[in-house]
């Protein structure tokens, strides 16, 4: 043997702290800035602490609706993407029809395409059919991208989950609803859980195709990128952005820890 | 009762162009313990999920006590089944997974609880209504889903190799465990099972499926010691087969014939003749010491290979591996002896 | 009547599995697929120059003002910069998919694998805002070079024609290093998940039969990660071509793929031409998916 398996050597643990460390750094630079008390550059060292532009931002109701507006839109296609993406799953686990890879496809194919093509593409064909751009417009195009993060984490429990638990429901008396009251949500429960908060985190972040079907209004991410092309409000944002990471962070977080237990449960009673 | 329990009339179920079960007809009777035997892929659990409702025959009839229900769903069949992985709802404690089937049916709670507690009972689970299946061990897990199905009082129980989980020692446990609960509920039970000494064990009848078809139904001393096929001989205990030049020389005609290897007895010399027994002539090819048993291998006059197994009465290892390479004589009598088709 | 319906769909599976799929499967085929389409066909427009309207007849006309040399210059620059972005990012998270796949305990594993996917869901103006901050000319960089008195490397670097500009944050450089952050997860966690595929005793085997540890990694662990790497940079290659965010916010005037389309179909109103621009990227990316399917990266997904 010319080295012990399982231990890293140190180049590649220091390959994986950098790594990690680029991955997060800026989050907390983000964090620090919301607290400086210059207002007209990003000078850093930071030339004092103050926790004023909290308190600015919450005087602004520009961001007050912005702020509503991204969470009604998180939350409504959240619960579109439920829908649509649980019924998705279900279909593909319970047949082995030829068009199941087409469908994978189709759903993963709006986050696998640059967000342009979706946006324009909606933003096209809702400008052709004369329907004004509305908060509606917004959930249209923002559904189409976060079907697939239920349809994925859905299915894939479907797939951890014993078939034969349906078949013992129904043997034991119970119809199609019964089961799927019984059996079914309890079984998916966690995953609908875990997919819906990802789904709202990814919607209530989006930018590039809420820029192509919204009309008038902004959702927080759009107000800043406004403030990122043409910097008005520069401690304002800072807290702004501070408080989409944290919005965003919790469900997440969550999520992926459901994700993360719930396929290490299954390995750990095999 | 007149009819029986469930009868198959020129069932059949193919998947694409595989038969995975053939114009089989069958009844079971009432009350009985009916064992479905057979090598995987032989059609018994296709047979078995028909009984149960989860799939349907593509002809041919099912009858449950005289009512047709081919084509009925699972929830509508007084059938219930324990599963091969149990099927245990994990979310559910065992008290829940038990009362299930009464709670579907609108039992009032108390009720519920009540007979929760004798199914319990039965299955010697006392006390663990509140634990979670993870906190099960499998044997556990096992009465569970056996008293799960057997709170709603079915008509036929159905068992899909419900002991094939379990290590050997609880699984000899398990079944006479299973065969004294079915005598004192008096359900009829249909058991699905490739392993031949379960169904020895336990089934007033067996049925012993190949390739879609039944081979043969008989108890399980029909089936043991007057095997209708080559296959049977073969699948339940281990079986010599005589046939060709060696069938000829012993019996004096062609055919094949099946003696269990426990049947023959090893000579060292001619000793006396009787009318009533067989006698052929080999030399032990080898010999292999099994502490309890030991099992030769001697090829006989004609070609054919004989296994023969002697317990170890008063033999030690000394004596038994002394045997190699020498001619002995067999006997066995003619009663041992069948005559196999196929 | 529950019993009823129960029975006819225990019946009747394939309707079943039909009517699951009927509401999902409009939405995307109508919706999505069906704006797909639609905007196919407005590439095969064109827009009148002096009225400012979309004349719709067919013509090939406005394909050909892709072919301008301004135009192809976007292509150009835009797939670069998605190029190089692949390949270094491919370089980043190697060691850590590496160290996750192979090195780390289940538990640490489980909450590195959080700290990686935590970013791909997050905020991801945000981010891209992160490094408005960090890049900008009074920002941390360029404290940083200062106290290591290299203001005259940057100086360099940002004098570079092409590359260069008059500070991190309005330079292709600052672009670059954004891009890399943001895709980064997208090639961590396929190369993770190919790694993850190796058994542990192809390695032993490997150094059982005399390789040095970097022979193994070069002859055993790098072919084995490479379908996580193609996967990967689907993602990494994809996004950088569409973005628009990163380079009106980070980068200098020349425009990207994402830029022009945004511009052509907003201030100008030529979304025939904006179309067009987006079959572009489209195109590269069906082609780079069929030769991705190919070389087997759709296992590592």
């Amino acid at each position: 043997m010319h080295s012990k398996p399982d231990k890293a050597s140190w180049g590649l643990t220091l390959g994986a702290i950098g790594g990690l460390l680029f991955l997060h750094f800026p989050m907390f630079v983000i964090f620090l800035y919301s607290f400086t008390t210059d207002e007209a550059t990003y000078s850093f060292p930071l030339p004092g602490f103050t926790t004023k532009w909290f308190g600015v931002a919450m005087g602004r109701q520009d961001l007050w609706d912005a702020l509503m507006l991204s969470l009604q839109v998180a939350s409504v296609a959240t619960l579109a993407a439920l829908v649509l993406g649980t019924l998705a799953a279900a279909a593909v686990y319970r047949s082995d029809f030829f068009g199941r890879d087409a469908i994978s496809f189709l759903l993963v194919l709006p986050i696998a395409l640059p967000g342009i093509v979706t946006g324009i593409a909606l933003r096209s064909a809702i400008g052709s059919m004369e329907i004004p751009f509305s908060f509606w417009t917004i959930i249209i195009g923002h559904a189409t991208f976060c079907v697939v993060v239920v349809y994925n984490n859905v299915l894939a429990r479907f797939r951890r989950m014993s078939g034969t638990q349906i078949e013992a429901s129904m043997d034991l008396g119970a119809n199609s609803f019964q089961t799927f009251r019984y059996v079914v949500l309890p079984n998916i429960g966690t995953a609908l859980l875990a997919g819906g908060m990802l789904a709202f985190a990814l919607s209530f972040d989006e930018v590039i195709v809420t820029t192509f079907t919204a009309g008038q209004q902004s959702t927080l991410p759009i107000w800043i990128f406004s403030q990122l092309v043409r910097p008005r409000d520069r401690p304002v944002t800072n807290v702004v952005a501070t408080i989409v990471i944290l919005i965003t962070f919790l469900p997440i977080f969550f999520a992926q820890k459901i994700s993360a237990e719930s396929s290490e449960t299954e390995g750990g009673s095999k | 009762m007149t009819h029986p329990a469930i009868r198959f009339e020129k069932v059949s179920r193919h998947f694409g162009d595989i038969k995975a079960v053939d114009a089989v007809d069958l009844e079971i009777k009432d009350g009985e313990f009916f064992s479905m035997l057979g090598p995987s892929g032989s059609g018994k659990t296709t047979c078995l999920r028909m009984i149960a409702g989860f799939d349907r025959p593509t002809a041919g009839s099912i009858f449950l006590y005289g009512q047709e229900v081919s084509t009925l769903p699972p929830f509508e069949r007084d059938v219930n089944t324990v599963f091969q992985d149990y099927a245990l709802f994990p979310h559910m404690n065992v008290g829940a997974n038990v009362a299930y089937g009464l709670m579907i049916k609108g039992v009032a709670k108390e009720e519920r609880k009540k007979r929760v507690d004798e199914m319990l009972d039965l299955v010697q689970l006392r006390g663990f209504a509140d634990r979670k299946p993870s906190q099960l061990s499998g044997g556990q897990r096992q009465r569970v889903a056996l008293a799960r199905a057997l709170i709603n009082h079915p008509k036929v129980l159905l068992l899909d190799e419900p002991l094939g989980a379990l290590d050997l020692k609880l699984r000899q446990q398990m079944q006479i465990e299973l065969k004294s609960i079915q005598q004192r509920v008096g359900i009829t039970f249909i058991f699905v099972t490739h392993d031949q000494e379960e169904a020895l064990t336990m089934s007033d009848r067996i049925a012993v499926f190949n390739q879609g078809k039944i081979e043969q139904i008989g108890t399980p001393s029909d089936v043991y010691e007057r095997p209708a096929t080559s296959f049977v001989a073969g699948f339940v205990g281990t079986s010599n087969l005589i046939h060709g030049a060696s069938a000829k020389r012993i019996t004096g005609e062609e055919g094949t014939y099946s003696v269990r290897p426990e049947k023959i007895r090893l000579a060292y010399a001619a000793d006396s003749f009787s009318p009533k027994m067989i006698y052929a002539n080999g030399t032990v090819r080898d010999v292999i010491y099994l502490g309890l048993y030991t099992r030769y291998l001697v090829e006989i006059e004609g070609g054919d290979t004989l296994v023969i197994i002697e317990q170890n009465l008063r033999s030690t290892s000394m004596d038994v591996l002394k045997l190699r390479g020498q001619s002995v004589r067999l006997s066995w009598e003619k009663d041992h002896m069948t005559k196999v088709g196929g | 009547m529950a019993n009823r319906l129960s029975a006819f769909f225990f019946r009747n599976p394939k309707l079943v599995t039909l009517l699951l799929l009927s509401l999902p499967l409009a939405y995307m085929v109508v919706v999505y697929l069906g704006s797909l389409f639609a905007l196919l066909i407005n590439s095969f427009y064109y827009l009148e120059e002096f009225t400012g309207l979309v004349v719709k007849e067919f013509t090939l006309s406005t394909y050909g003002q892709l072919l301008k040399p301004a135009n192809l210059g976007i292509f150009g620059r835009t797939a670069g910069m998605a190029l190089a972005v692949t390949i270094m990012d491919a370089i980043i998270a190697f060691p850590l998919a590496y160290y996750i796949a192979k090195f780390a305990s289940p538990r640490l594993r489980t909450y590195l694998y959080i700290a990686v996917t935590l970013p791909l869901w997050s905020s991801y103006i945000v981010r891209v805002y992160a490094w408005k901050l960090i890049l900008s000319k009074e920002g941390i960089v360029s404290w940083f070079v200062d106290l290591l008195h290299l203001n005259f490397a940057l100086d360099w670097v940002l004098s570079l024609p092409g590359i260069g500009g008059s500070s991190l944050s309005l330079s292709p450089i600052g672009m670059f290093i954004a891009f890399c952050y943001i895709w980064l997860p997208y090639m961590i966690v396929p190369i993770q998940t190919a790694l993850e595929r190796v058994p542990k005793s192809l390695l032993e085997a490997s150094s059982d039969l005399g390789a040095t540890p970097a022979q193994t990694l070069r002859t055993v662990i790098l072919p084995l990660a490479f379908p996580g790497v193609v996967a990967g940079s689907i993602f990494t290659f994809s996004l950088t071509l569409g973005d628009f965010i990163v380079p009106q916010s980070l980068g200098n005037s020349r425009f990207f793929i994402g830029q022009a389309v945004y511009s052509y179909q907003g201030t100008a109103g030529n979304i025939p031409l904006a179309a067009a621009f987006t079959m572009g990227p489209i195109v590269i990316m069906i082609a780079y998916l069929l030769i991705a399917r190919k070389l087997g990266a759709f296992d590592a997904l």
